[in-house]
Order: C-alpha cells, then sequence, then structure tokens
C-alpha cells in the first residue's frame, strides 16, 4: 500500500530535479518527447489497457490539440510565452468533448467494432488535415505561436509542463485502479456481458474513460505543436504514434500504473537513437513493427507484470498495489459472476 | 446530373475491386474473428509485385495474377502461422488488431525500402484507353478490372461452395466448435483462410497498381474504406461485402464528382458511423457470435 505513493514521489522527485544538472539541449529533448509519449501511453492505458478496449485513434486526437492550439493562436502573437499554456485545458476538453460521441456509437458493441471507428477516425483526420486548407494550411503547415523562451534554457517550459501532464495521468490511473472505476475497468475487460448483468454502469466507465484518455492526449498535441513551432499533417495526425503508445503499453504492462511510463522511457529513447544511427529512414518502421510482433509473441503481459509475478508477488489486494496483476482480478470477478450467474 | 451519373459509373466499376479486397478480409473474420488490418499493405504489396513482373519481364498484370496470388497465399499462411496462432485464446481478438496492424506496418517498411517512396504506376499500352458511351467516359482498364474482380469472386464463390476446404471454412464460419467436433481441423482451416484473403489482396492489387499510381504509404487510403465496407456487409459476409463494396465505393465516387475529392474521404467514416447507428450487424450480418 505504501509502496505506491513513495514510489511515485521519488519518480516525481527525480524528473523536477534533472534539468537542474545542466543537460544537454539533445538529453532535454529527448526528455520532453519521452515525457510526451509517457503521457500519451499512461492516457491510452486507462481505455485500451484497463477497459480492453484498444482504441487505434488516438493519433487523430494528438494532431486535434496541436492544430487548435494553433487555431487559437492564429494571428495574434502570444504575450508571455506560457500563455499558450494556459489554454491547455480548453484542448483537452475540445478532445473529450470530440471523443464522448465516438465513444458513445462505437462502444455499444465489442472491442473489434470500436478499433475500426477509431482507426477509420484517425484517417478521417489525416485527410481532414491535408484537405481543410483554410484551417490546418494543408501540407505547407500550420504555424504555431513562436515561444519567446531564451534558447539557453528553451526546453524546460515544455519539460515541466509535460510533468505535469504525467502527474495528472499517472494521479487518475491510480486513482483509477484503487476506485470502483477501476474495478469497473477491468470488469469490462474480463467479462462485460457479466459485469452488465450484476449491474455495473459498463457503459458509462467506457465512455469516461475514453473521453478522459483523449482529452490528455489533445493536450500532449497541443505542447508538442507549440514545440514544434510549425506543424505538417503527416506529422501532427501520423499512424505511427498510434501504434508507438500501444507498443509502450504493452511492453511495460497494460492496466498498470508504471508500465506504460517504463515502456515510454525504454521504447522512445531507443527510437530516437535508432533514428538517429539508420537515419530515420524506413529501417526504422520495419525495426519497430518487429519489436512490436515480439513483444506481442514473447511477452504478450508486459515488463511490469512479468516481473511482478516472478517476485511472487501476486498481490491480493489487487488495485491497491502499483502493479496489480491484471488476470488475478479477471479470474475473481469471473468466480464471483459465475456464482450469481446472468439472465 | 451528368457529374452524378459519371460519378456512379466509376463507383460501380470500382467497386468490384473493393469487393475483391474486402471478400478477403470478411473471409478472414468469418473463419478466425480477426479483423486483418494488414488487408491493404497486402493489396498494395500484390500491386508492387504486379509492377515488378512488368517492368522486369513484360508480364501483363492481368496475366501475373496466377503468379502474385500464389506468393502473397503463401505469404499469408505463413502470417497466420508465425504471428496469429501462437496468441492465446482469451486475448485474442484484442491483440490480433494489434499484430495484423504491426504485420502491416512491416509490410510498408518493407515496401518503402525495396521500392522507395516514389509513386508507382503500371503504364500499360491500354492504360488510358477509355470509350465515351452517350457521353459518358469508361475507361478501359476500369470495365476490365470490373470484370477480374468478378470472375475472381466468382471463383472464390465456387472455391466455397463446391469443394471440401469450402464445406470446412463455411462450417468454421458457422461455429467453431461444432465444426472442430466434427473433425474439422480448424487451425489449418484458419491458415488456408489467412492465405486464400492474401490471395484475393493479391488479385486486388494486379488491378489496383493498374488503376492508381501507389507507394508503400498508400494501404493507409485503404484501411478505413475496406473497414467500412466489412462492417456495412455484415462482419464474416462475403456476399454482404460485394454489395457494400459497390455502394460504399459509389458514394464516395458520386461525392467525389459532385462535391469534392477531398470530402469523399468522409463518406467512409459517415457511412460507418451510420451502420453502427441503424443497423449495426451489417447489411447481411447474422447475430450469431461474431456478429456485431
Amino acid at each position: 500500500m505504501r509502496a505506491g505513493p513513495v514510489r511515485g514521489l521519488l519518480f516525481f522527485g527525480a524528473l523536477v530535479v534533472t534539468p537542474l544538472f545542466g543537460l544537454q539541449h539533445w538529453v532535454l529533448n529527448l526528455l520532453v518527447f519521452v515525457l510526451m509519449f509517457a503521457v500519451m501511453s499512461s492516457s491510452w492505458n486507462l481505455v485500451g489497457g484497463m477497459a480492453g478496449y484498444p482504441s487505434l485513434g488516438h493519433a487523430a486526437f494528438f494532431g486535434i490539440g496541436a492544430y487548435a492550439l494553433g487555431l487559437i493562436f492564429r494571428g495574434h502573437t502570444v504575450h508571455s510565452g506560457y500563455e499558450p499554456f494556459f489554454w491547455l485545458p480548453v484542448i483537452g476538453l475540445l478532445g473529450a468533448v470530440v471523443g464522448w460521441p465516438i465513444a458513445v456509437v462505437s462502444m455499444r458493441t465489442r472491442a473489434d467494432v470500436f478499433a475500426i471507428v477509431t482507426i477509420t477516425f484517425l484517417f478521417v483526420v489525416q485527410t481532414l488535415a491535408f484537405n481543410l486548407h483554410g484551417l490546418t494550411g494543408g501540407a505547407q503547415g500550420l504555424a504555431m505561436p513562436i515561444a519567446p523562451f531564451p534558447a539557453a534554457t528553451f526546453e524546460e517550459p515544455f519539460y515541466y509542463v509535460l510533468v505535469v501532464l504525467l502527474a495528472l495521468a499517472l494521479g487518475l490511473t491510480y486513482g483509477a485502479l484503487r476506485s470502483k472505476v477501476g474495478l469497473a475497468l477491468s470488469a469490462v475487460r474480463a467479462d462485460e456481458d457479466k459485469a452488465r448483468g450484476i449491474g455495473v454502469p459498463t457503459t458509462g466507465v467506457k465512455v469516461l474513460a475514453f473521453s478522459v484518455s483523449v482529452g490528455l492526449t489533445a493536450m500532449v498535441g497541443g505542447v508538442w505543436g507549440y514545440y514544434e513551432s510549425f506543424i505538417y499533417p503527416q506529422f501532427a495526425v501520423d499512424p505511427l504514434i498510434t501504434i508507438a503508445i500501444v507498443l509502450m503499453t504493452f511492453l511495460g504492462g497494460r492496466a498498470t500504473l508504471w508500465g506504460p511510463v517504463l515502456g515510454a522511457f525504454l521504447l522512445e529513447a531507443g527510437q530516437q537513437v535508432l533514428a538517429y544511427q539508420l537515419g530515420g529512414n524506413q529501417f526504422y518502421l520495419i525495426a519497430y513493427a518487429m519489436i512490436f510482433l515480439l513483444v506481442m509473441l514473447f511477452l504478450p503481459r508486459g515488463i511490469v507484470p512479468t516481473i511482478a509475478q516472478r517476485r511472487g508477488k501476486r498481490s491480493r489486494s489487487a488495485g491497491a498495489g502499483a502493479t496489480p496483476a491484471p488476470p488475478a482480478s479477471g479470474l475473481d470477478l469471473r468466480a464471483a459472476t459465475g456464482s450469481r450467474g446472468t439472465p | 446530373m451528368h457529374a452524378l451519373i459519371q460519378g456512379v459509373i466509376v463507383g460501380v466499376l470500382t467497386g468490384g475491386v473493393y469487393a475483391l479486397m474486402a471478400s478477403g478480409q470478411t473471409l478472414i473474420f468469418g473463419i478466425m474473428k480477426v479483423i486483418n488490418l494488414a488487408q491493404g499493405a497486402m493489396v498494395i504489396l500484390g500491386a508492387y509485385l504486379a509492377y515488378q513482373l512488368f517492368t522486369t519481364f513484360g508480364l501483363d498484370p492481368f496475366l501475373a495474377i496466377p503468379i502474385t496470388t500464389v506468393v502473397m497465399f503463401g505469404l499469408g499462411v505463413g502470417v497466420e502461422v508465425a504471428f496469429l496462432r501462437p496468441l492465446r485464446a482469451e486475448d485474442r481478438s484484442e491483440l490480433s488488431l494489434l499484430v495484423t496492424f504491426a504485420v502491416a506496418l512491416l509490410l510498408e517498411g518493407v515496401m518503402a525500402v525495396t521500392w522507395n517512396d516514389t509513386r508507382r504506376s503500371i503504364n500499360t499500352g491500354y492504360a488510358n484507353a477509355s470509350w465515351t458511351v452517350g457521353g459518358y467516359q469508361v475507361t478501359l482498364v476500369r470495365l476490365w478490372a470490373f470484370l477480374l474482380s468478378l470472375a475472381a469472386l466468382g471463383l472464390l464463390f465456387l472455391l466455397l461452395d463446391r469443394t471440401r476446404f469450402g464445406r470446412a471454412v463455411r462450417a468454421t464460419v458457422q461455429n467453431p466448435d461444432s465444426a472442430r467436433l466434427l473433425g474439422v481441423e480448424t487451425s489449418r482451416v484458419s491458415a488456408l483462410g489467412f492465405g486464400l484473403g492474401a490471395a484475393t489482396a493479391a488479385a486486388a492489387g494486379s488491378v489496383y497498381g493498374l488503376l492508381y499510381p501507389f507507394n508503400a504509404g498508400s494501404h493507409y487510403d485503404l484501411i478505413s474504406r475496406l473497414l467500412s465496407i466489412v462492417v456495412l456487409g455484415g462482419m464474416g459476409s462475403v456476399g454482404g461485402a460485394m454489395i457494400a463494396a459497390v455502394i460504399v465505393s459509389t458514394s464516395s465516387a458520386v461525392v467525389a464528382s459532385t462535391v469534392s475529392p477531398a470530402w469523399s474521404e468522409m463518406t467512409f467514416f459517415v457511412i460507418l458511423i451510420l451502420v453502427l447507428l441503424v443497423r449495426p450487424q451489417g447489411i447481411f450480418g447474422a447475430r450469431a457470435r461474431g456478429a456485431i
């Protein structure tokens, strides 16, 4: 019970002091990207990991967030470099509002259909980003507000904003894991019909999880767009972002608190190095897909649950510890619902 | 009005090609309950194979189909055995989505490395020939593509309807457990079925390469098209996919010719949402296990 908060404080303490060591720009830049993906994979985990509804459309909300920030500040200069950050809650809300009806329509049935709708939505948003020249500038791209931060410490404001977003995402995950919402989500994942049969508000928690998840993702998109200062549709709405955050979550361990963060730190750091070594050409796509397939085949439960299992820590208080073993809670639910039966 | 009818002509003819692509995808779903997100990438790979055979040996893309389908059939069987079969049953439907997405990216990467990013097109002598019928233009290659797709679909139907393998496939689609009890080796049917899906992608790929310029990233254009066709037709129903392909392709061609090509991409999403709201099981979907 106590290990979770202590671990969290240590982790965030380390994140806060890291820039004070006068790191080089490329290191901070790498950390900014690592944090972006840590926030996004943690958010994806809320719906894809905990509820078992694999969204393939998160990259669309990343793009929506980026374009939204650009459009809010189109035509006027920023007074203070921090001004765009204060708009992030609005962007998060926008993401959630766009995501909500999609979730309501596509989550009525099964995870398959949900995945189909979200991936189709991703390509629709991508097409729109290319074609709505008036809004997005099309392939020519969209200028974002210019961040007036001194060059020596340019990355730091973005870094700290992302630390705050990560704290938010992990706080929500932690809260969900410890509360009835998390229990309801894992009930949805284990056996949705039975869960509904015994009175779990399955639709409500699914839609809530998705809206929160894509809202957070949109906020990261806003930060990214501001950081990049100019955005192009092929990078703002990129299927690779979806696959990256899914892979990070699976590698670290879905439905765990720290798994997605661990996955993001391992993969995004690795990816930056890989992209540097392979010159960012298509070999990098092959390497990524191969890693994904290998993880699916040999480590389908992810690093954190596998380690937890090795240690023999099959915590009975599932949801309380930092690493509740997902199958355990699923089995509990099956046992619990099986005895009552459903119509 | 002219634009509308022209749109319908193009849409129906193109619909045949999409029907071929989608028939493989819906067949795979019917047999394995796996949504194959790599179907589009396999179509593009089929197009590249046809392109390579045409540029190297001067082989006509239509004549290349027997070769490419066999190659892609083997590839499909390989993908099923290597990546899908090992998945554990309890989270198979969820993981298989991600696995096929990863396979799509892998194929995209391999194609991009092999043929680089330049858009290729297969320029046969007849690629630009067209007839004008009553003021409407019918591209000859589109007509051939339509007829060939119909022929391929006919073969697929014969295979499913008349052979022992087809019977095993249909039994597995209806009820995998009973099929297994009756002695159908469903895992073999799955592998062969995935291969068959890849083979239809290869045949459709040859045709796609004749109709449109393509590069490795083109499979992204196909993913949402094929998925909305498969959902509209009723997941797992080959006949449904054929009709849905014509509906989807015609409506998007009509939107392209009367409104603007940019918005035609939106039609897939609108159709998908409408189907889910009005008739979630699709045109021919049964409310059996796996149908939605």
